[in-house]
């Protein structure tokens, strides 16, 4: 008896008086003890339960109230795609649980992994069209990784709660390990609201048995005859390429990949989610492919004789028309998800594996034959970076966004930075000119391609890096869509920086109108409808008053802000930007005729890229 | 081409809207699908037939092992397998004598299972080819309904089948 009793006062966990909890403190103690430290959660009358829970634990998890659910779903990407932890979000049923279904949909797009809590209502009247109910377990299976519904086995007996409430911590375990194992990506969790207030009398077990007979995401260890393969591969290359996408940056091989990349020699371009794998001021970065990258990396992996594809999914934005792509080479394609070799390209040497692995093999096993002779070939690919560098013309007074990307990237490149970007122009110069040095540094919304994703992703990252300096390049466009999280910034008291390149138009559709569709503008104007610029009729005078006025909006809000109208003045206003360790948001005034370049039309091949 | 996939999945909530929903966004081609438990309550077996090439099939195979809730997948093609469809069809005995259809019954080893003063409801499982060649025959009698469960299959060899669960 003695014995027991000292055993049971060395494991203060299993003794832990159980009478008190119920279903809403079960999930948030599981969620702690799988090493949650934040959230992002709007409540509401499915999720108050959860709530209480939350704040009486405010010691162990900091919540945060975001003012939109779509806001917290993207604060919590922005904390998973900034750091080894998975980001949380939650919101009440209906409205609440629908309003996160965009940035489910877009960590599912960006692999990125993630949790989304949803209260739901009672099991009782699921079904019956009950207020603010909606399944959202429907509406997202195809937009997560995974999704439970934690309900009471028996629907003819849901007041039977006493085994959900025992399954919450092995159903926590469970989301965790599929959201970051394998590619990761999203679960959902729904939680009906009368298990959350029902108490469970019995101990619990916080660390049970998974129970996933259909889930196996463990690392195949790779062959070493594959390895062969690719170097013999290597070896045997006159004109190869490291075609490197966010795969690298979730498997954290960017360091083995930098490494080997070094060794080889061999040229290095990356998927827009792959920046940051490879150190973009590099000489031997190409840096950024597809449609709007550079022309050199373009032409080098159309040229290559050898692309070898880690964490990369051939997507239509790199490709162009898929016929044509890199008809001259070899493919070796490694990724983690089987289902993306031979998805879209027929790949010569397939791997599935976790990329790291594949490439801490290929450091060890390169011996000095194997360094490729490639002389020519980089000489090839140096000449044509000499000739197609990227680059933007000098407008005067205008502040071109290319240069404040570039001035941005010259004041902050010696500090730890994170940018992250909403969707369109921007997003792309941000891509183009900002070089990152190092892995989960840029946030940007890829795959989907959801405005409004900038201003809450870097509010998830400065949660998570409260000590470094977060950027949210925007567009007005995109600024608008999440504008409500200002008052996140100011009520949190997260430091974010805005820069905001405003040309009072949606960017990136006035190109495509201005090069496709004779310039015609279709609802891309965001100003007034009486003025000229609505039909494209202005003068293109960007030195009158914009709309809205988005510096006396982030004051409202509490935020410091500044307009910016001349190149001469933005170096220093960027710099006191930078310097304040409040939020701010500097709005600087651009002119709206500048193109994205250089770009290849959508489905179009390197022949048809546009560089003027 | 067409192709016979096996898979395992869990018996659970769902799962089959789950797997019918990535099929149908990923506009794969599924031209039948049957499901039911197996001898483990915790586990369903659905047998799906899709058409496409074997780039198509490659596709269809892996994205359903990426459902978190489907255990294994099997690929009947080049195997040894049974296949079996099975059919309920109610058939008309107004226009001509019942003692014919029962011929054609006993030839198709089909069952009347029912019979009533206009007509007659036989059942009758098989190959597709078969089930399909009995209605053709029964069509002159006039069909008034029939239903069909799609196929089902298993490997004769069931080696494949024990390294699973």
């Amino acid at each position: 008896m003695a014995k027991a009793t000292t055993k049971k006062a060395e494991k203060p966990v299993k003794t832990e008086k159980q009478a008190q909890l119920n279903g809403a403190d079960i999930l948030v103690e599981a969620l702690i003890r799988q090493g949650a430290k934040s959230m992002f959660a709007y409540p509401g009358g499915a999720s108050m339960p959860l709530h209480q829970a939350l704040v009486k634990r405010r010691d162990r998890i900091r919540t945060v109230l975001p003012r939109h659910e779509q806001g917290g779903g993207f604060a919590a990407q922005g904390v998973s795609r900034s750091s080894d932890e998975i980001g949380l979000c939650m919101a009440t049923s209906g409205p609440g649980a629908t309003n996160l279904v965009t940035a489910i949909a877009d960590a599912k797009m960006d692999s990125v992994p993630m949790i989304a809590i949803t209260g739901q209502v009672p099991q009782k009247v699921i079904g019956t069209d009950a207020f603010q109910e909606t399944p959202i377990v429907e509406i997202c299976r195809a937009v997560t990784k995974h999704h439970y519904l934690i309900t009471a086995n028996d629907w003819a007996r849901t007041e039977d709660v006493t085994e959900a409430l025992k399954s919450i911590p092995r159903i926590v375990k469970e989301a965790y390990h599929i959201a970051k194992t394998g590619r990761p990506g999203p679960v959902l969790i729904d939680f009906p609201k009368n298990i959350q207030i029902a108490t469970l009398d019995e101990e619990i077990d916080w660390d049970p048995p998974m129970h996933l007979p259909g889930y196996k995401p463990e690392k195949r260890t790779v062959p070493p005859e594959q390895i062969r393969q690719i170097l013999a591969a290597i070896r045997r290359s006159k004109k190869p390429i490291l075609y490197v996408g966010g795969g690298v940056i979730n498997a954290n091989a960017a360091e083995e990949l930098t490494k080997f990349a070094l060794k080889t020699g061999i040229p290095v371009t990356m998927t827009v989610m792959g920046l940051g794998a490879f150190p973009g001021d590099h000489p031997q970065s190409l840096h950024m492919l597809g449609m709007h990258g550079t022309v050199y990396s373009n032409y080098a992996i159309n040229e290559a004789d050898l692309l070898l594809a880690f964490g990369v999914r051939f997507d239509d934005r790199v490709t162009g028309k898929l016929e044509e792509f890199a008809v001259h080479g070899k493919i070796v394609h490694v990724d983690i998800d089987p289902s993306e070799l031979h998805k879209n390209k027929e790949a010569h040497i397939p791997i599935t594996a976790d990329v790291k692995d594949v490439l801490v093999a290929l450091n060890r096993e390169l011996g000095d034959d194997d360094i490729p002779q490639i002389d020519e070939w980089k000489a090839q690919v140096a000449a044509w970076k000499e000739r197609y560098p990227l680059t933007y013309r000098d407008a005067g007074e205008w502040i071109l966004p290319q240069y404040a990307i570039d001035e941005l990237w010259k004041q902050t490149k010696d500090r730890d930075t994170y940018i992250s970007v909403g969707v369109g122009q921007h997003q792309m110069w941000a891509a183009q000119f900002y070089k990152f040095a190092k892995p989960k540094r840029w946030l940007s919304s890829s795959g989907l391609g959801t405005m409004g994703f900038g201003l809450p992703a870097a509010m998830g990252v400065q949660l998570a890096h409260p000590d470094s300096l977060v950027v949210d390049i925007d567009g007005d466009g995109s600024m608008l869509m999440n504008i409500q999280e200002f008052a996140t910034l100011h009520c949190e008291k997260l430091p974010v920086k805005i820069l905001l390149l405003n040309n009072q138009h949606l960017g990136m559709v006035v190109q495509w109108e201005d090069r496709f569709m004779e310039g015609s503008r279709a609802h891309t104007y965001l100003g007034p409808i009486d003025h000229p610029e609505w039909l494209g009729k202005g003068d293109g005078n960007i030195a009158e008053e914009t709309y809205p006025n988005f510096v006396t909006i982030a004051q409202g809000f509490g935020l410091q802000a500044k307009h910016v109208r001349k190149k001469s003045e933005f170096p220093a206003a960027l710099a006191e930007m930078l310097a304040s360790p409040e939020p701010y948001l500097l709005d600087v005034i651009t002119p709206y005729q500048e193109h994205v370049l250089p770009m290849i039309p959508g489905g179009g091949t390197v022949r048809d890229i546009i560089v003027e | 081409m067409r192709h016979v996939l096996s898979a395992l999945v869990m018996n659970q909530p769902g799962v089959l809207a789950h797997i019918s929903g990535m099929l149908a966004s990923r506009a794969f081609n599924i031209e039948s699908l049957a499901v039911g438990e197996t001898d483990n309550p915790e586990f369903s077996r659905i047998t799906f037939v899709v058409s496409g090439d074997d780039r198509v099939l490659d596709q269809v195979r892996k994205q359903l092992e990426k459902i978190v809730t489907v255990v294994k997948v099997i690929d009947y093609s080049n195997k040894d397998f049974v296949e079996r469809d099975l059919m309920l069809i109610k058939v008309s005995t107004e226009s001509r004598p019942r003692s014919e259809i029962k011929e054609l019954c006993e030839i198709f080893r089909g069952k009347i299972v029912d019979v009533s003063s206009g007509h007659v409801m036989i059942e009758i499982s098989g190959q597709e080819s078969k089930i399909n060649a009995f209605i053709e025959l029964m069509r002159p009698f006039g069909i008034l309904e029939l239903v069909r469960t799609g196929r089902i299959a298993l490997l004769r060899d069931d080696l494949a089948e024990d390294e699973n669960v």
